[in-house]
């Protein structure tokens, strides 16, 4: 397994509030990441997608977010018993990030070459000049004449916006670079121009990618393996041709079940019904017990692990769904 | 960027014409007899009157007020002292650059605690930092300034003999003053300061900023300090400007010869004419401190800069329209 950029095991992340009390929003999850590889981190709203990512980097929300358990290692070295020093150097350089709304990610009193800039400048030994020159070309490179390079996040629309924090990332060609929805904030024709920018670039970059998003399409299109987080949890994983040919658990088979599907006569889509949980009061066994129709009363006592159905990595949290493969 | 500061410094002229009117109207119906002031309670109602007759005190208010007007815009004249019969313009630039230096320093005093004090307890919010500098604020705001002062006198001057107990004639005078009067706008700034900070701190691109790996250092100057410093542009260009118009009890305490000693003898002496030109310099120096904090937002934020490029461009624009036409 030496070609595993990242290991996470694990991982549970709290938010303490004295309001709300505990929130648990991620719950013991365990990914990896090979080198190359493109990992789709695929849940609804408040799952728990982007406190995994901030995990990673370690920039959880202090006070209030605490990592409660688990490791996160880069490479086999685990960040979390690195210094702040050591982790200023990963952040950026090794592991950059792309944010979820690009309207605020941007900071509105700096031209937006400079915040390209001073990313490259922090890592890289060179002078300020050759840095300017550098975010010059990452401009270029995501199709922003660097003749705006001195202009300001408010003179760019949002999908340019987008691009700029794209630029900022790839930057430094990050060894892994994590996405959180970073097509979410734009229209649809803007969507698949950075879609593709972002899979021609890492091409060039030899980058992996760790890409949030609850947009099936987008995970159909670029990745190669997929986990479904639920809760805080993932309740699936596996290569992106089991999670959509072989769907196991009843949640991803919900998801499947919310969108259009042009093939099919039926007029109505299925959505799932019911809320997902309180993540400051969470049900005991299945966390999905309580919206799934397949539910017995075993699920609302315990809860199944990430169990194996099929001998290549497709693992799925779900008594129904393993012993179904047992039963075949 | 000309054009705004030119069409800004145009718009002070009716606040001005409407100050003057104000503090004249006022002064026109307060009670008092400048000519008994001066003259003394004793002088036979004759002579008062002829006194009277000639400062023109005995014509209709229009009247009274055109001439003011008349003789500041044509002659630069705001009147003479009833009092000693200095001009008023002189008395003023006597006594300014006494308020202008206390000013200065009060603000000095001002920003360094309360600018510090807010980052710091921002940073550490719900600590026992955040807590102390808290009580600080509500010490400051609560406590009456001129006993804080007298505390000051006592302790510094009159126990450890530091500094002088009052007078001005020299730097080392200025020191508890403007303390005293730092502190109380210490307090104000560094609430607003607090809590402009935390709002920055929660913004994502100070996430942004963390996730390039920039040092903390450098995301609470930059990131953070220059997003969170138009509310305390604000609260300090006003508290500058309060300071500038003479700070009345304090000068009264330390018996420090600058405006606002200058504007309450002429007040208890119903000298007219100090008062408003006092008054008038006071709300000219408040509308150019204005200006210099609305041009210090256009350099802190490009946003707020784009905003009065565009408003000039844009009347270019018409004008260059109408040339056309």
């Amino acid at each position: 397994m030496s070609d595993t950029i990242l290991s996470i095991k694990d991982l549970s992340i709290q938010y303490v509030s004295r309001e709300i009390g505990t929130c648990r929003a991620v719950n013991n999850v365990s990914l990896d990441i090979q080198k190359g590889e493109n990992l789709g981190l695929v849940g609804e709203t408040g799952a728990g997608k982007t406190t995994i990512a901030l995990g990673i980097l370690r920039l959880t929300p202090k006070p209030q977010g605490r990592v409660t358990s688990g490791t996160v290692e880069f490479w086999g070295e685990d960040l979390y018993k690195k210094s702040e020093a050591e982790m200023r150097k990963i952040r950026g350089e090794k592991i950059s990030m792309i944010f979820q709304d690009p309207m605020t990610a941007l900071n509105p009193i700096d031209p937006v070459g400079d915040q390209i800039s001073e990313m490259i400048w922090l890592h890289e030994k060179i002078t300020k000049k050759e840095a300017a020159a550098k975010a010059a070309n990452m401009l270029e490179m995501v199709g922003i004449p660097a003749a705006r390079y001195k202009e300001y996040p408010h003179q760019f629309s949002g999908g340019m916006k987008q691009r700029v924090v794209i630029a900022m990332a790839l930057a430094c060609s990050p060894e892994l670079l994590i996405a959180d929805e970073p097509t979410t904030a734009l229209d649809v024709t803007i969507q698949a121009q950075v879609l593709d920018m972002m899979n021609g670039l890492k091409k060039e970059l030899g980058t992996s990618l760790l890409l949030i998003t609850h947009d099936l399409g987008v995970v159909a299109e670029m990745c190669d393996k997929v986990a479904i987080i639920y809760a805080g949890e993932i309740v699936e994983v596996g290569t992106t041709r089991h999670i959509f040919k072989d769907t196991r658990h009843p949640y991803t088979k919900g998801l499947f079940g919310s969108l259009p599907d042009m093939n099919s006569h039926s007029k109505r889509l299925k959505p799932i019904h019911g809320l997902m949980p309180d993540p400051a009061n969470l049900p005991q066994g299945c966390k999905f017990a309580p919206r799934c129709e397949f539910c017995t009363e075993r699920c609302t006592k315990q809860e199944q692990e990430l169990t194996a159905v099929s001998p290549d990595g497709h693992l799925v949290r779900c008594w129904r769904a393993v012993e179904e493969e047992g039963g075949v | 960027m000309w054009r705004y500061i030119a069409k800004r410094l145009l718009s002070m002229i009716p606040v001005l014409i409407g100050v003057s009117f104000i503090i004249f109207t006022l002064l026109y119906f307060t009670p008092g007899d400048p000519a008994s002031m001066v003259l003394g309670e004793q002088a036979s109602e004759e002579a008062k009157n002829e006194w009277r007759e000639e400062y023109g005190l005995n014509d209709s208010f229009w009247t009274q007020y055109f001439r003011y007007i008349k003789d500041i815009v044509t002659k630069g004249d705001f009147g003479d002292s009833y009092r000693n019969g200095r001009s008023v313009t002189s008395s003023l630039i006597d006594r300014f650059p006494t308020t202008f230096l206390l000013a200065v320093c009060t603000c000095v005093v001002a920003m360094l605690v309360g600018v510090v004090l807010g980052i710091v307890a921002a940073n550490h919010q719900n600590s026992w930092i955040d807590a102390i500098a808290r009580v600080f604020g509500m010490i400051g705001i609560s406590m009456p300034m001129f006993w804080f002062a007298l505390l000051l006198i006592m302790f510094f001057a009159v126990k450890l003999q530091w500094f002088p107990v009052s007078g001005f004639y020299g730097p080392r005078y200025v020191v508890l003053p403007a303390i005293a009067l730092g502190l109380t706008h210490a307090a104000s700034l560094m609430r607003i300061t607090r809590s402009s900070v935390l709002d920055c701190i929660r913004q994502d691109y100070v996430r942004t900023a963390r996730a390039k790996g920039q040092t903390e250092g450098v995301i609470t100057r930059h990131h953070i300090l220059r997003n969170a410093l138009i509310p305390i542009v604000t609260a300090a260009g006003t508290s500058f400007g309060i300071a500038l118009g003479g700070a009345m009890i304090m000068e009264q305490i330390f018996a420090i010869p600058g405006l606002g000693r200058l504007m309450v003898d002429g007040i208890n002496q119903r000298d007219y004419p100090i008062v408003r030109g006092a008054v008038m310099l006071l709300a000219l120096s408040f509308s150019l401190v204005n200006l210099a904090v609305d041009m210090l937002y256009a350099y802190i934020d490009p946003r707020i800069k784009a905003q009065y490029q565009g408003a000039s461009r844009k009347k270019q624009k018409t004008e260059a329209e109408e040339v056309q036409a």
